[in-house]
């Protein structure tokens, strides 16, 4: 017979508030097995833990049941505790009487008996928990980052001045991600590519650093310490030592095919760098704009390229190496607002986006610089901005407040003025946001010094007109409606995760919120870490969000990355799959849900009526699986256990909640 | 391709033009439009307030005489009527059972609703209709205007794009007409408030003109008949070139060159009220 | 102006007949934007339903506006709320039809000639929407 010692926390007012906790006392002194029942304001401190290694000791406990918050927030520090008193940490078990029951109920007489159903069903399973011990895991002394933005390049920094190394995957031919099409930048104007481009050169400089761009990540394997993920090097078609970057090949092609970088706004060659400032400034052939990869004729930048750097017949690469640790730094995509009708986007080239609009201040860009409007080259007199496209918007976009758009707006009003002295912006708004360190004095300088009309209100329609755009809109603080003559319109649309962000979560191994951005493991405490070991996020792929918090999140997801990497040895996981090979019928099933492979047939041999027989059966590799026991469900003669939540041990609680009421 | 009919009272009425010339298209497309008997008005405006029934038991019993079969009518008012009250009556049980326990019908929000424009684009489909068309609209520049009732709430009347529609754009364009398309043409006419505030639907209706004007159409077509009243009644006199508004059925009529065309080539209101 | 604490019959049974709940509005204005008849209107419809927020039922009842509402259904169309402020115009006008003023229009205000050209329609939606 076990000897079971249950605590019940009350967690200041937030279980005590909900649930009697005498009352629980009571009851819990009845549980099958149970010695000692206690309880403590705050189990969770330091005295409320040494209360649990006393009783270990003097009650001669050899289970231990918590009745507390969830066990994501405390598990860790009460196996700690009870490992002190000399239990094995597989030996305490936490019954969640806070998130799921006292924060969830607000009748204390509900809520009793239904935390004493929680801590009677911890007590059962308790008492068929077996001690457990977890392997170690050799840590792979490098990282990977996925993405190759601000963020990206950030975090690998951080790494490789720590002395780790760490590889770059970016999908593009170059790294930059959407800074790098920023003209200047909130709330200090300093120009984007000004500070971008010699972290960019440090980046691919950095002897810890390798970049690979124009790559992919197609697979990851593993657990934390050992990632295995195997790389697409897509062929740029260029050979990267030979190449000296000198850019005859894209002048002298003559294949076009609208610019990615600029939106579409401007067309770049087949063989292309995408900017100016490109690292690594080696172009790629794009197969499907280039004559020779569709038509099979042209050639040209073969003939043309001094060193003969350009190899047609170039492959994709699989590249397979082992990380310790991933950060996914994927970045954001900006919304289409073409479903907007009213805003006629798409019908009409003077009605452009927040980052359309941009592009036209780059001296690189689609009109090398000039304000001016596309339809007539004429620089625009009268703008209107709005904001909130797709942002605030449940009923067509998104339900959040896509966060830069107040300030990127105020900027673009600014720069306008600058660019065009006589021009006049409007911007419509619906409550200006501009929480951050001088983003708010940022923001009246537009509208005090550089005569930017601010109007708090919507567009209802824009309606183009001959040479001109009529916007119909309202002014709510005056209560008039208004209408624009306007040469220009730009939409601020909503910042939105990337296309393929599920697939790559999916990938990892990471969840996204209903967005499709990725999660972080907590909303406070991890910002940067997610549920899964080893895998950090950073930057825009999280949430939207400006350069700054962007840089911040970088280096603090770079800093739990050394950490890790720091380390030589890790804990695996305890919790794995364990087969009885006899009672195993060799379906298969498992070996099919299993998310990590963790599981492959196996041929036994077996005394059967005097002979042997040989007979498939499956085996767990307890270092690949993570312990989601889906094998466990699927398992026909139930005989694939997860230990630690062996179905013996669930049933056991079923019955302690169903049975014995 | 067999079909119910809701006519509605306009189009005994003002718009007699708009029945008799979608009636002959359909004849002679193969399109059979059986009038439902003994129908009633349809109530003009959908109710907004859930507990308005009353005004449900017309459109309901409307539905529910179609017994199922995919119902047709010609007025963007009538149709929107029938569709939300068709919507209604999928989404909120419990109006279901007080309106048809009353009207003592089985009706729980089956079968099709369609303004005929649908059937001419989803059903017969505008290529077939080209093979009809016998006297192409050529060198006609005709604007369509759509007004709310057709295209709002887009949800439930699934019609076309809201902000951007093309059903009668290319309606036109398989008459053969030169489409004109203004920027003001799903913009409200006023509605009902030229029977009480009629300075209201002036300024309403001299935009959509103007606009349609300045993109260089010539005449507008539209599907419902208040739209119409109001394009050519409650326009502003600003000495220029009164816009001609067609019914769309009587351009599609001309343009097959069925009898009874020159109504519609007319337009003016008189001669319509005439017949 | 003291706002309304009470308790105003007149909304709660608004938010129940139209499914609306002013809450969820944030006062954006696209509505009054978007509105092709505010030229005639004393509150734009932004304002109706800000009054509806802050419960001025009195003030509301003196309006205009929701005489002149349309029933057009642009604003619905494009509020990024996904209000129906159509609905809550019209709860405004059976409200008041309904227990106040009795009819707001007749056949008497028809001029002989607005009754001869008048398209059925018209007469019929007209009545709905200004008769009880
Ligand atoms: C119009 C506009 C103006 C702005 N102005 C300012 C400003 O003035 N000041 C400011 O602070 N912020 C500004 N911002 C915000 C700024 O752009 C972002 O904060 C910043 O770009 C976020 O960086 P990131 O690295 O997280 O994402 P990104 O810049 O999006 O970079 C992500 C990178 O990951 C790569 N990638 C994506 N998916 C994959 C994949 N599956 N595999 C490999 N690589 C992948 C992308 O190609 C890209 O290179 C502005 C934004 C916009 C839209
Ligand atoms: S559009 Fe919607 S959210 Fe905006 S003010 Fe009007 S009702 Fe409120
Ligand atoms: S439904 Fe009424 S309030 Fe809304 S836009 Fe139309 S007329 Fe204006």
């Amino acid at each position: 017979m076990p000897r079971i010692g249950i605590f019940i926390c009350h967690c200041g007012s937030n279980i005590a508030g909900t649930v009697d906790i005498e009352k629980s006392i009571e009851a819990a002194r009845g549980f099958p097995g149970v010695v000692h029942v206690d309880e403590y304001r705050y189990l969770c401190s330091e005295l409320g833990q040494d209360l649990i290694k006393k009783a270990i000791e003097e009650h001669n406990l050899d289970r231990v049941v918590v009745g507390t918050c969830s066990p994501r927030m405390h598990e860790v520090t009460f196996r700690k505790a009870v490992t002190e008193a000399g239990l094995n940490p597989y030996l305490l078990e936490v019954a969640n009487i806070r998130e799921h029951c006292s924060w969830v109920h607000k009748d204390i007489e509900k809520a009793t008996p239904k935390a004493i159903a929680l801590l009677r069903a911890a007590a059962a399973k308790a008492a068929l928990n077996d001690p457990l011990v977890a392997p170690s895991v050799e840590v792979e002394k490098r990282a990977l980052v996925i993405g190759g933005g601000i963020a990206g390049i950030q975090a690998a920094l951080d790494i490789a001045e720590a002395g780790y190394i760490v590889d770059v995957v970016e999908r593009e031919p170059s790294i930059g991600g959407r800074m790098a099409q920023l003209e200047k930048t909130f709330p200090t104007l300093d120009c984007s590519a000004c500070i971008l481009t010699p972290k960019m050169v440090e980046v691919a400089q950095h002897p810890n650093v390798s970049l690979l761009t124009y790559s992919e990540v197609e697979e990851v394997k593993g657990f934390v310490g050992q990632f295995d993920v195997k790389i697409k090097q897509k062929a740029r078609y260029v050979d990267p030592v030979k190449c000296t970057g000198c850019g005859i090949c894209y002048e002298k092609c003559p294949a076009k095919t609208p610019s990615e970088f600029e939106m579409g706004l401007a067309k770049r060659k087949a063989i292309y760098v995408p900017f100016p400032q490109a690292v690594p400034n080696i172009p790629v052939i794009d197969r499907d704009a280039c004559l020779y990869f569709r038509k099979g004729r042209c050639q040209i930048c073969a003939q043309e390229c001094p060193p003969q750097a350009i190899d047609y017949e170039q492959q994709d690469q699989i590249i397979e190496r082992r990380y310790g640790a991933i950060i996914v730094a994927t970045g954001f995509d900006q919304m289409n607002p073409s479903h907007y009708g009213e805003y006629g986007y798409g019908q009409h080239p003077d009605i452009l986006t927040g980052l359309e609009f941009e592009r036209l201040f780059n001296a690189s860009g689609p009109t090398g610089g000039k304000v001016v409007r596309l339809s007539d080259g004429k620089p625009p007199k009268k703008v209107v901005f709005i904001q909130c496209v797709g942002s605030r918007d449940k009923a067509r976009g998104m339900n959040y407040c896509s966060k830069i758009c107040c300030m990127y707006t105020a900027k673009q009003a600014i720069l306008l003025k600058e660019k065009v002295p006589d021009a006049k912006s409007y911007v419509f708004y619906i409550d200006v946001r501009t929480a951050g360190k001088g983003y708010e004095e940022f923001q009246r300088r537009a509208a005090e010094e550089y005569d930017v009309a601010y109007l708090r209100g919507q567009v209802g329609k824009i309606f183009p007109e001959s040479d001109h755009l009529m916007v119909h809109g309202v002014d709510s603080l005056s209560g008039k409606t208004i209408e624009i003559k306007a040469d220009m319109v730009v939409l601020a649309v909503a910042s939105v995760a990337r296309a393929d962000a599920p697939e790559v979560g999916r990938l990892v191994g990471i969840n996204s919120d209903s967005y499709n951005f990725f999660n972080e493991a907590h909303p406070k405490l991890k910002p940067v870490e997610t549920h899964t070991a080893g895998i950090f996020i950073a930057g825009a792929c999280q949430a939207p969000k400006d350069i700054p918090e962007t840089v911040a999140q970088a280096s603090a997801a770079a800093v739990k990355v050394v950490g890790l990497l720091s380390k030589d040895m890790l804990q695996g996981e305890a919790c794995t799959a364990e087969v009885n090979q006899a009672e195993c019928s060799g379906c298969l099933y498992c070996e099919a849900v299993c998310p990590y492979s963790a599981i492959s047939p196996v041929e036994i041999e077996e005394r059967y009526h005097g002979g042997t027989l040989k007979r498939t059966v499956v085996e767990v590799n307890p270092t690949l699986c993570h312990g989601c026991g889906s094998c466990t469900v699927v398992c026909r003669s139930g005989t694939i256990n997860l230990k630690g939540f062996s179905n013996e041990q669930i049933l056991a609680e079923v019955d302690a909640i169903c049975l014995q009421r | 391709m067999r079909y119910r009919y809701f006519p509605g009272c306009t189009l005994k009425g003002q718009a007699k033009s708009m029945e008799d010339t979608a009636m002959a298209a359909a004849a002679a497309l193969g399109i059979e439009l059986i009038e439902l008997d003994e129908w009633q008005c349809c109530g003009a405006v959908y109710p907004l307030y859930e507990d308005e029934l009353i005004s449900l038991l017309s459109p309901v019993r409307t539905l529910a005489a179609a017994a199922g079969e995919p119902l047709v009518s010609l007025c963007s008012a009538c149709h929107h009527v029938l569709k939300r009250a068709q919507e209604l009556m999928q989404r909120n049980q419990d109006a279901r059972h007080k309106v048809t326990d009353f009207l003592e019908v089985e009706y729980s929000g089956e079968g099709r609703v369609l303004h005929f424009l649908e059937v001419l684009r989803d059903d017969l489909g505008f290529d077939k209709l080209t093979e009809m068309i016998k006297k192409p609209l050529e060198g006609r520049k005709v604007a369509a205007y759509y007004g709310c009732l057709l295209l709002r709430p887009s949800k439930v009347m699934q019609f076309d794009d809201p902000e951007n529609p093309t059903i009668m754009e290319d309606l036109l364009k398989t008459l053969g007409a030169e489409v004109v398309k203004s920027p003001y043409r799903t913009e409200c006419c006023g509605a009902y408030l030229s029977v009480t505030e009629e300075g209201v639907a002036s300024d309403t209706v001299a935009r959509i003109i103007d606009s349609a004007r300045q993109a260089g159409a010539e005449a507008l077509i539209t599907a419902c008949p208040l739209c119409r009243y109001n394009l050519e009644n409650c326009s502003r006199e600003d000495g220029k070139e009164p816009i001609k508004v067609y019914y769309f059925s009587e351009l599609l009529a001309e343009a097959m060159g069925l009898p009874g065309e020159s109504t519609g080539a007319d337009g003016s209101k008189e001669e319509v009220a005439q017949r | 102006m003291i706002i309304a604490t009470g308790k105003s019959s007149l909304i709660d049974e608004m938010k129940v007949q139209s499914g609306q709940n002013p809450a969820e509005c944030y006062q954006c204005a696209k509505c009054s934007a978007a509105c092709p008849v505010t030229a005639a209107m004393d509150l734009l419809p932004h304002q109706v339903i800000r009054y509806l927020q802050l419960g001025l039922e009195e003030d509301l009842l003196k309006s205009k506006t929701p005489w002149i509402c349309a029933s057009c259904f642009t604003c619905a169309a494009r509020c990024p709320r996904d209000l129906d402020l159509a609905r809550m115009m019209e709860g405004i006008r059976l409200s008041m039809l309904r227990r106040r003023e009795g009819n707001k229009f007749g056949p008497a205000d028809l001029t002989p000639e607005q009754l001869e050209k008048l398209p059925q329609q018209a007469l019929v939606s007209g009545f709905r929407k200004y008769n009880k």
